[in-house]
């Protein structure tokens, strides 16, 4: 861009923000600082619409006046996904909180997009419901912010990821457009599966301002047990015997470590009697292997891999994996860790999606992903890089995304043609 | 279609695969939903991935229509040819290709029918889930295209909760992978959003399927009420005690008749039947099943009954399967009706059902999948008798709006197709629609995969939601519409 036209650009931007502090007030269009920084990137602005239609209006006038916006709830996965190529405008989901509808009869509720995932739990167990997902962080976490990002834990195994939990959401697609699909019941075929759609999509489609979910009751009892095995295919041994068993467990998880006995947990809810008779059955499972009784902790250890002192000496990564290959792939890991000098540590569910945390040095920490990423892709998994020091040299994000890339990016010139949200920070330069 | 393009068709499946004389050509101008029909100028019964590429590449040169179709049992005319169009059947692509227990996985063609994956696995203990009432003849495929439930997707899903992975030719012929045999693959769901789009994004060429192991025991229970009203009272207390059974449902006295007369399922006779299946680790099924019994007996019922064997077990389900067809055995027509309403809207929407019914002069009987809200009212009448079929037609439409006043939904598994399609603007408003239409401009910009299902027509689209304006061809006496 030649000077003129910068200059030109940057006086569109400040009319552009005077007119978005008329309709919104002062207080909620502010100047980004050093912190709003997304994935080293830096904004201009920060926008927080107090409603939909507050924000379907900020989106519709970015997109007419060239700029970029990064859709944030909590941001406390900002810097998942590739830096974006433009980040001028950060449209907050902040005061879009409400939970608007829980019709806990029909086990469902309607919630705005900024409403935290801890806000909205201790709502639905006010009648004993929950959104059966464990995501990362759910005192910040957004529900846009979780849905966009695709996040689940170790209930997966039982209730299924976001595609699975979500019957129904809104967009607000860059031209101004707010579209509705799904709706408010569980089974539902009317229509395209947009809801599936706008999950995982890193926000690159359409802004998400509210979503319908299934619900499920709270357990009436639950208990977790860990099982220490001596080696990680001792562990894949395990976790076939408990999966090919008629248990009804609800989460069933690996945790490894450089150094250290893998251990699996496995979560049982249900009635006292049923839980009795399963920690029986498990005890038989395990064979000469210890079966303790653990702490409900356990299944944070997903979270526990993002607490590390030293941010210049860490990344980390979710790897998906076929199931009944988890002991080859972390052999893999521990293998490529030893030969580049790197303490390593896992957690791996059994549907096979895993997390992995390296720590040492940056470009050891970078061969060695690249490396695994190689052998993941090879056996239809995948590596993607959730967090890198900034120090990394680039490392693609996300890996192969195979022979529909030509069909997202039609997708995504369909629904955001001037490519305003979150430009280049979804697989393949979306 | 000229002569010339015919043969290059029959060429691609090696002449054995066209389908083109007239009298064949009947089997294929209608699906489960017999009002409408429309002749194919040809069936193409491609083997293979590169022969339904072949196929659809002529199709995309020469912008011609195509629909593909499974079994054909689909109950909203998705599988219904275009005018001018050719149909391609999946029949013969019918194998399956893996079965990966270690990570409980099937690999299977379209035209598998979706009983015969459970029959293959079954020795090892495992199901395939989705279980559509016309399981034993409907392929994989045409579920994928509707994504079909059944009975048992209280607890374990719908189709595309069991659809990891999809190889799909898309509408200019070209090769795609949607999903995968690892979960998450990065990118878009696209595998989320091909499942259930009716056969207009693409034809689906291999099918990764989630299979699942079988639960220790299964325990179905069958309560007698008074009325639906107990009945749903009954549901709602199961939902509200924190239980998931594998599945509930519930049929009111017409539909235990017809049931009773086509395959005497020795139900009991009452007002309101409802049929709760629990599964899972035995000793908690039995402790679940002993407070099911105390909801159906606190909130009235008169008769409880536990199946004692499979064979009985069985013959509960096969009266609950069979509950569509046994309608022809106490009327001469009817009209299958598919509307979702949040469960708790079901007494007021089953009194307004009856006032309906009784201004109508028409019966109406009910099928219900009680534990998620998805009814089928089944709307009685008589053909030979002038003006019933177009009251039967009105009175299910109203039917339906009423779903949709309750907050519910115009289909929750027969899908939208030719049947419904006038519904949808009163389900969805036009910015939804036409986002729908945008993401089916992605895969199909020339419109030439199953054109005319889901959507209303433009005209239609751009009238304001809650209004219904007939076909100028219908009030001309020359259409009709369903």
């Amino acid at each position: 861009m030649d000077s003129a036209a910068k200059s030109k650009s940057k006086n569109v931007h400040s009319s552009f923000r005077y007119d978005l502090m008329a309709s919104l007030g002062h207080d909620y269009v502010q100047a980004a600082g050093p912190d709003d920084a997304v994935a080293g990137v830096q904004p201009k602005v920060i926008v927080a619409p107090a409603n939909e239609q507050q924000l379907v209006e900020v989106l519709r006038r970015s997109n007419q006046a060239g700029v970029a916006v990064i859709p944030r709830g909590g941001g406390t996965k900002l810097g998942w996904g590739n830096p974006a190529s433009r980040a001028q405008l950060v449209l907050s989901t902040v005061r879009m909180n409400e939970i608007t509808e829980h019709a806990w009869a029909d086990l469902t509720v309607s919630v705005d997009a900024g409403c935290t995932i801890q806000k909205l739990q201790e709502t639905l167990a006010q009648h004993g419901q929950r959104l059966a997902l464990d995501p990362l962080w759910p005192g910040k976490a957004t529900v846009g912010g979780v849905l966009s990002t695709n996040d689940s834990g170790a209930l997966r195994l039982r209730f299924g990821a976001l595609r699975d939990l979500i019957i129904g959401v809104t967009l607000a697609l860059p031209d101004g457009t707010l579209a509705s699909s799904g709706g408010k019941v569980v089974k539902n075929v009317a229509g395209y599966d947009l809801p599936k759609l706008a999950t995982g999509a890193f926000g690159t489609l359409g802004v998400i301002t509210r979503a319908v979910f299934r619900l499920h009751p709270l357990p009436r009892s639950a208990r977790s047990f860990s099982v220490t095995t001596t080696s990680s295919e001792e562990t894949r041994r395990f976790i076939h015997a408990v999966q090919n068993s008629k248990l009804a467990h609800t989460a069933l998880q690996a945790r490894f470590e450089s150094g250290a006995a893998p251990v699996v947990d496995i979560l049982f809810e249900g009635t006292e009697a049923g839980l009795s008779a399963q920690h029986a059955h498990i005890k038989v499972l395990a064979e000469t292997a210890p079966v303790a009784e653990a702490s409900p902790e356990v299944w944070n250890a997903r979270q526990d891999l993002w607490s590390f002192s030293k941010p210049e000496s860490a990344a980390v990564a979710k790897i998906s994996f076929l199931p009944a290959e988890i002991d080859r792939f972390m052999e893999l890991i521990s293998k490529s860790a030893k030969v580049r000098q790197l303490r390593w540590k896992a957690v791996a569910q059994a549907t096979g999606i895993g997390w992995l945390r390296l720590q040492g040095d940056a470009m050891n920490m970078r061969d060695s992903l690249q490396d695994l990423r190689e052998q993941f892709e090879r056996s239809t998994g995948s590596l993607f890089v959730a967090y890198h020091p900034s120090g990394m040299a680039s490392i693609n994000t996300w890996g192969n995304t195979g022979d529909a890339l030509p069909l997202m990016k039609s997708i995504k010139r369909q629904l955001d043609p001037k490519n305003t949200l979150n430009p280049g920070r979804f697989v393949g330069g979306i | 279609m000229d002569a010339r393009i015919l043969d290059e068709l029959r060429a691609i499946v090696d002449g054995r695969g066209l389908i083109a004389s007239p009298e064949e050509l009947h089997t294929y101008e209608c699906d489960g939903l017999t009002n409408f029909r429309v002749m194919p100028r040809a069936v193409l019964l491609p083997t293979s991935a590169e022969q339904v590429q072949a196929i659809v590449r002529v199709c995309h040169r020469e912008k011609i229509p195509f629909v593909a179709r499974g079994s054909g049992t689909g109950l909203s005319g998705g599988a219904l040819p275009v005018e001018n169009g050719i149909v391609i059947s999946l029949a013969r692509m019918n194998r399956i290709l893996e079965v990966d227990f270690p990570n409980a996985r099937a690999i299977v063609e379209p035209g598998v029918i979706n009983l015969d994956v459970t029959a293959r696995i079954l020795h090892n203990e495992f199901f395939y889930a989705p279980d559509p009432s016309s399981q034993s003849i409907c392929t994989i495929g045409g579920n994928v295209a509707e994504n079909s439930g059944g009975a048992h997707c209280l607890k374990y899903g719908f189709t595309t909760t069991h659809v990891l992975g999809l190889e799909v030719v898309l509408p200019d012929g070209t090769l795609v992978h949607l999903g995968g045999k690892a979960l998450d693959t990065p990118g878009y769901d696209l595998a989320g959003v091909f499942v259930g789009s009716e056969g207009t994004l693409g034809i689906a060429t291999k099918i990764t399927l989630r299979i699942v192991k079988r639960p220790e025991c299964v325990r179905t229970l069958l309560a007698a009420f008074l009325s639906t009203n107990e009945a749903g009272a009954a549901v709602s207390g199961i939902i509200a005690a924190g239980m998931l059974p594998a599945a509930i449902e519930m049929m009111d006295n017409l539909a235990i008749q017809a049931a009773e007369a086509a395959v005497h399922a020795n139900y009991p006779n009452c007002g309101g039947l409802l049929l709760v299946e629990l599964d899972g680790p035995l000793a908690e099924v039995e402790c679940l099943m002993t407070d099911v019994n105390e909801i159906c007996r606190s909130n009235g019922a008169s008769e409880i009954r536990l199946a004692q064997s499979d064979a009985e077990r069985a013959l509960v389900w096969k009266g609950r399967k069979a509950a569509f067809a046994a309608m022809g055995r106490i009327s001469p027509n009817y009209i299958v009706q598919d509307g979702v309403i949040p469960r708790t809207a079901l007494p007021k929407v089953m009194s307004e059902i009856v006032r309906l019914s009784s201004e109508a002069g028409l019966r109406v009987a009910n099928v219900f999948h009680a534990g998620d809200g998805n009814l089928h009212p089944l709307v009685l009448y008589d053909r030979r008798i002038p003006g019933q079929e177009e009251a039967a037609e009105a009175l299910s439409s109203n039917i339906l709006e009423l779903c949709i006043a309750a907050g519910g939904s115009i289909t929750g598994e027969h899908g939208v197709g030719e049947d419904k399609k006038k519904m949808m603007s009163k389900m969805f408003a036009q910015p939804d629609l036409l986002t729908m239409q945008r993401v089916r401009n992605a895969f199909d910009p020339l419109q030439l995969s199953n054109p005319t299902k889901i959507f209303p027509t433009p005209r239609l689209c751009g009238e304001k939601p809650g209004e219904y304006t007939p076909h100028p061809s219908e009030s001309a006496g020359l259409a009709e519409r369903f």
